[in-house]
């Protein structure tokens, strides 16, 4: 079982009406075929819904345009070459709905009928449910993550159980500060709603590769992965190295000068503590290159 | 067995603990915290080794990493013993993260020596 659990609830419960983009440029029936050129290409869409009043008459895409060009490009109506049977939701239907028929029908634009009036209210794309699903969680989220995100299809893995949801972030800033990357990561962590145990695990690593990162290297990046079957965590910075990757590993060991002690730190347990709260952990070093932290905690079996 | 089963029936809230130490809560007042366990360090990686969910931390460092290392590890309370007073922007981060603050006079063996006398156990035990 994966745990995004949180995820999981929220498909439920939202509702298409939240998600939805609600300024749709639409095209009218009566409108002609040649005209569709000049508006793909200025305003960059591949397709729109044919709107009669405000009566969803049918969908005209790209791919219509392109068949009617190579058939000859006889200038008729928009009506006459848009698709009529079309594939809509009702903007009290639920996201985990919406995203079960996305599946199915193998493409991701849909109209969204008020069930009241019967007129077209919005339409949704995976692309609107990933970012609302994104800010829900509040969690911080960039337009390549969103591609990424939905580049890997996270929603029809979510129910197949194979869902992997990428973090990016930033380390740097000053030491007396450390703590602000491996607290939002700690945060989002609980909002998916794993078991504390873990979220507590991963935090702690996060804290001490991230402080190893601010003390040694001054700045670098961390990477974590969510997979269905454990966190990946991936530290990485362009520090002075390390010399001797299996001397630093031994409980006491430290090179914190005095004014990282003064902070708390330099008790020479921090990868000791990496190693203990990760199922598997790895630490590759260059002296003058950098260094870098894989550890992984398991999510299988909740403790 | 028996005063192990006891001593697991011993927790106490913010009040006690209060009493015990002779200490000021600094923040939080208004929590509720029920402590079974404490930890006592200076040094945070220490303190992220070995300390449990919800425990008690005592310590003479002041700054912000130790809320930080308190929210890492879930620690429920923070007591800083030796009469320090919290730097304000671990006041602000304190707050921020709702853990409660306290302030001793006693010094961290004392105090140490207070708890464990009325039966508050170590993080190591189970
Ligand atoms: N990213 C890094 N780049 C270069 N050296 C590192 C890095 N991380 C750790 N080290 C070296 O490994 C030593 C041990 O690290 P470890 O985190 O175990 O202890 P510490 O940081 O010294 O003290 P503590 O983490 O207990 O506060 C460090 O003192 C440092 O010399
Ligand atoms: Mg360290």
């Amino acid at each position: 079982m994966t745990e995004v659990t949180k995820v999981q609830e929220l498909v439920y419960e939202l509702k298409l009406r939240d998600v939805m983009k609600k300024d749709v440029f639409s095209v009218a029936p009566g409108m002609q075929m040649s005209e569709l050129r000049e508006i793909f290409r200025t305003r960059r869409i591949s397709g729109a819904p044919v709107l009669d009043g405000d009566r969803l008459a049918g969908i005209i895409s790209i791919e219509d345009f392109i068949r009617w060009l190579s058939d000859g490009g006889k200038e008729c109506r928009i009506s006459e070459k848009m698709s009529k049977r079309v594939e809509t939701f009702y903007s009290d239907d639920t996201l985990v709905h919406a995203l079960n028929k996305m599946e199915a029908a193998g493409f991701g634009r849909f109209p969204i009928i008020d069930r009241q009036t019967g007129g077209m209210c919005g339409i949704v794309t995976k692309g609107n449910i990933i970012e609302a699903l994104l800010k829900e969680l509040e969690i911080d989220f960039h337009e390549e993550e969103i591609r990424r995100y939905r580049a890997s299809h996270i929603f029809e893995d979510i129910r197949a159980d194979k869902s992997t949801l990428i973090f990016q972030y930033r380390i740097a800033g000053e030491l007396s500060e450390a703590g602000t990357t491996s607290s939002g990561l700690k945060t989002t962590l609980k909002r998916l709603g794993f078991h504390p145990d873990i979220v507590r695990r991963s935090a702690i690593i996060a804290y001490e590769a991230e402080t190893n990162v601010l003390i040694n290297a001054k700045e670098g990046k961390m990477v974590v992965r969510v997979e269905p079957a454990e966190i990946y965590m991936k530290i990485e910075d362009k520090g002075p190295g390390i010399p001797d990757v299996e001397k630093v590993m031994e409980p006491g060991f430290s090179t914190a000068p005095d004014w990282v002690r003064e902070l708390g730190f330099g008790a020479g347990m921090g990868l000791p503590n990496i190693k203990k709260c990760s199922d598997k952990m790895v630490l590759n070093s260059t002296v003058g290159k950098g260094t870098c932290l894989e550890a992984t905690v398991d999510i299988r079996q909740p403790q | 067995m028996l005063t192990r089963l006891a001593w697991q029936l011993i927790n106490m809230d913010i009040k006690e603990i209060t009493r015990i130490l002779e200490a000021d809560i600094v923040y939080g007042e208004a929590l509720n915290r029920e402590i079974t366990k404490v930890a006592a360090a200076d040094l945070m990686s220490d303190v992220l080794s070995f300390s449990k969910e919800g425990a008690l931390l005592l310590t003479g460092l002041t700054n912000s990493q130790v809320i930080r290392t308190a929210e890492m590890s879930d620690i429920g309370v923070i007591c800083f013993v030796r009469g320090k007073k919290p730097q304000k922007n671990m006041l602000e981060l304190g707050k921020e993260r709702g853990i409660p603050l306290l302030a001793t006079k006693l010094s961290m063996y004392e105090a140490c020596g207070r708890l464990y006398q009325k039966g508050l156990q170590g993080c190591e035990c189970n």
